[in-house]
C-alpha cells in the first residue's frame, strides 16, 4: 500500500537531511505507528505522502500510484485517496459539524443528497451522532478530531495519515480518538499514526517504525515505545 | 454511465463555485465595493473617451467635407487644356473628388446666392461675366494638401489660371487645431485609461490577496481534502468578474442619466468642439455595444487581476521549500 525506496530530503537552506534514504514499506490494512523526537523527520515523512513536498531523491508508491509520474495537476486526486487527520484539527471554526465533515464531499462535486446520505453514517462511527449542528468551538478537544477523522475517512480513502492526533489532548479523550482509529482500520483502512505518547504505543501492540535524525533505527511489530 | 455521473458533478462544482463566488463578494462587502468603484471610474472613462473621440471624429468629418480648393481659370483655357488639368488632379491620391463649374454656371450661382442683393446682382451682368471657371477639388485628407498643391503649381498648370488659387486657408487653420488637439485628446486618454486600469487592476489584485489572507484557513483545508484547482481559485475568479458586471452596469447607467439630464440642460446644442446631439445619438445608437464593450473590459481586468493574485497567493504545487 505505501512503499517508501531510498527516500531522501533536504531542505535548502537547512544543515543535514531531513530524511536520509528511508525505505518503508506498509501491507494493506496495517496499522503503523511512526515515533521518534521532535525534529526527527516524522512531520517531513507524512508531507511526501501527501504530497505537500517532493522528495529530493528516492522513489515514493502509494495505492500504486507512482510519485514520480504523477503530474501536479493530478495531486488533487491523490489527495482525495488519502486521509489526514492533524493535530490542531484543522477544522473551519464558522461550519458546524455537520458542514465540516459534509465540506470533504463538497469539493469533490457530491451531490445534496449523497452528503445528506453519508453524513450521518460517518458521524455516527466516529461516534458523534447528535453533535451535527454543534459548532466545533462546542465541542471537547478529542470530539473535534472524530470530527476531524470524519471529514478524513467520508470518502473511503484505502489510508489514513494521522499526525500527532492525539496531541493536543488529554488520555481520556486521546483514547476515544484512538479507539476510532482501530475501528476504522478494522473496516480496512490502512492507518499511519505518529505520535509522542508511549502509553498509546505501549498498549496498542502494534508495528513501531522509529525514525531518529531522519533514519530508520528500528522497524518491530508488536512493539513498544523505545528512545 | 461514469461519463454521466461525472458531466453532472462537474456541474455540480461549477454551481457551488459561482455560488461561492457571490457569497464572497457580499461577504467581503466593503473591498467589493471599493473595487467596483475604481472599475466605474475606469469603464466611465473608456466610455466617454470612445465617445468623445467618435463625436470629434464626426466634427473633423462636417468640417473637412465643407473645405475644398478653388482653382480659377483664365476665360481662354480651352476644353482640352481643362480637361486635361481635371484628369491630372483625379490622379492625385489625396483628391476625393472634382467638381468643374463653368462660368455660366459660376454666375448663376452667383445670382442665387446674392438674390436678395440688388446691388450686387446689379454689378454683374449677363453679357459682361466678370467670374471666372473654376475647378473645386475636395481632399480627402486636410493635412496632405500639399500633394494636390503640387500639381497645380507647376508652371504649365499656373499658366492657365487667372488668379491665385484659394485653399481656404482660414478653414485649414481650424481644421489643423482640431486635428491637433484631437490627436493631444487621444494621448491623454490612452494615457488616462492605462493608468486608471492599472489602478484598478492593483486594487482588485490587493481585495483578492486579502481575501486569500482571510481565508488562508479554509484554503489550507481544501488543498489537503483534495480540491481542484479550478475549484479553489474559481470562486475568487467569479468574485472580481462580478466586480466587472456590476461596474459595468453603474458606469452606463451614469452615462445613459448623464445624457439625459444634459439633453434637457443643454436642448441638444452644440458645445464647442463636442457636438452634444451627435454624443447622444452615438451612445444611444451603439448602445449595446457599448453594453458589451463595458462588460467585456470590465470582466477582462476582474479576470487578469485575480488570476495573477490567486497564482501568486495560491500555489498548489508541492514546494521543495518548506513554508513557514
Amino acid at each position: 500500500m505505501i512503499l517508501l525506496d531510498r527516500v531522501s530530503k533536504t531542505y535548502p537552506r537547512r544543515s543535514g537531511a531531513a530524511l536520509q534514504r528511508i525505505s518503508l514499506h506498509v501491507e494493506p490494512k496495517e496499522f503503523v505507528i511512526v515515533v521518534g523526537p521532535s525534529g526527527a523527520g516524522k512531520s517531513t515523512l507524512l508531507k511526501l505522502l501527501t504530497r505537500e513536498e517532493k522528495p529530493t531523491s528516492g522513489k515514493i508508491i502509494i495505492g500504486g500510484i507512482d510519485y514520480e509520474r504523477l503530474k501536479d495537476k493530478d495531486i488533487p486526486k491523490l489527495r482525495r485517496r488519502i486521509g489526514v487527520v492533524f493535530q490542531d484539527f484543522k477544522l473551519l471554526p464558522n461550519k458546524t459539524v455537520f458542514e465540516n465533515v459534509a465540506f470533504a464531499l463538497e469539493v469533490v462535486g457530491a451531490s445534496k443528497r449523497e452528503i445528506q446520505n453519508t453524513v450521518p453514517k460517518v458521524l455516527n462511527i466516529v461516534g458523534l451522532k447528535g453533535k451535527e449542528k454543534n459548532y466545533p468551538r462546542e465541542l471537547s478537544g478529542g470530539e473535534r478530531q472524530r470530527v476531524a477523522i470524519a471529514r478524513a475517512v467520508i470518502r473511503q480513502p484505502k489510508i489514513l495519515i494521522a499526525d500527532e492526533p492525539t496531541g493536543n489532548l488529554d488520555p481520556k479523550h486521546a483514547w476515544d480518538v484512538i479507539r476510532v482509529l482501530e475501528k476504522i482500520n478494522k473496516y480496512g483502512t490502512t492507518v499511519l499514526l505518529t505520535t509522542h505518547n508511549q502509553e498509546i504505543v505501549n498498549k496498542l501492540k502494534r508495528r513501531v517504525v522509529t525514525i531518529k535524525d531522519g533514519q530508520i533505527v528500528s522497524d518491530k511489530a508488536n512493539a513498544e515505545y523505545e528512545l | 454511465m461514469k461519463e454521466k455521473r461525472s458531466f453532472k458533478r462537474k456541474l455540480i462544482m461549477l454551481e457551488r463555485i459561482f455560488k461561492a463566488g457571490a457569497v464572497n463578494f457580499i461577504r467581503n462587502i466593503t473591498l467589493s465595493i471599493a473595487a467596483t468603484a475604481v472599475m466605474v471610474v475606469t469603464l466611465t472613462i473608456v466610455l466617454f473617451s470612445v465617445i468623445a473621440n467618435a463625436t470629434f471624429n464626426y466634427t473633423i468629418q462636417q468640417i473637412t467635407d465643407r473645405i475644398d480648393i478653388s482653382v480659377y481659370l483664365k476665360d481662354n483655357v480651352t476644353e482640352d487644356q481643362r480637361e486635361n488639368l481635371i484628369s491630372k488632379l483625379k490622379d492625385v491620391d489625396n483628391v476625393r473628388e472634382v467638381t468643374y463649374v463653368s462660368k455660366q454656371q459660376a454666375l448663376e450661382n452667383y445670382q442665387k446666392d446674392n438674390q436678395d442683393n440688388l446691388d450686387l446682382l446689379l454689378a454683374i451682368s449677363q453679357t459682361d461675366n466678370p467670374l471666372p471657371a473654376t475647378i473645386q477639388v475636395k481632399p480627402k485628407d486636410p493635412g496632405r494638401i500639399d500633394e494636390i498643391r503640387n500639381v497645380l503649381e507647376t508652371t504649365e498648370a499656373k499658366a492657365l489660371q487667372s488668379d491665385e488659387t484659394s485653399y481656404s486657408g482660414d478653414r485649414k487653420e481650424a481644421i489643423d487645431k482640431i486635428t491637433n488637439a484631437t490627436a493631444f485628446f487621444r494621448k491623454a486618454v490612452v494615457i488616462g485609461i492605462v493608468l486608471f486600469a492599472v489602478i484598478s487592476m492593483l486594487i482588485i489584485f490587493n481585495t483578492i490577496q486579502m481575501a486569500i489572507f482571510n481565508r488562508r484557513d479554509e484554503l489550507t483545508i481544501m488543498r489537503l481534502l483534495g480540491a481542484s484547482n479550478v475549484y479553489i481559485k474559481g470562486p475568487f475568479i467569479v468574485e472580481t468578474m462580478l466586480y466587472g458586471v456590476v461596474s459595468a452596469v453603474i458606469s452606463l447607467s451614469l452615462c445613459n442619466a448623464l445624457f439625459v439630464v444634459q439633453a434637457q440642460a443643454f436642448d441638444a446644442s452644440s458645445l464647442g468642439l463636442l457636438d452634444i446631439k451627435y454624443a447622444n445619438q452615438y451612445f444611444s445608437d451603439n448602445f449595446l455595444i457599448f453594453l458589451g464593450m463595458q462588460l467585456l473590459a470590465g470582466i477582462a481586468i476582474g479576470a487578469i487581476s485575480s488570476l495573477i493574485a490567486t497564482a501568486r497567493y495560491l500555489k498548489v504545487k508541492p514546494t521543495r521549500r518548506r513554508i513557514g
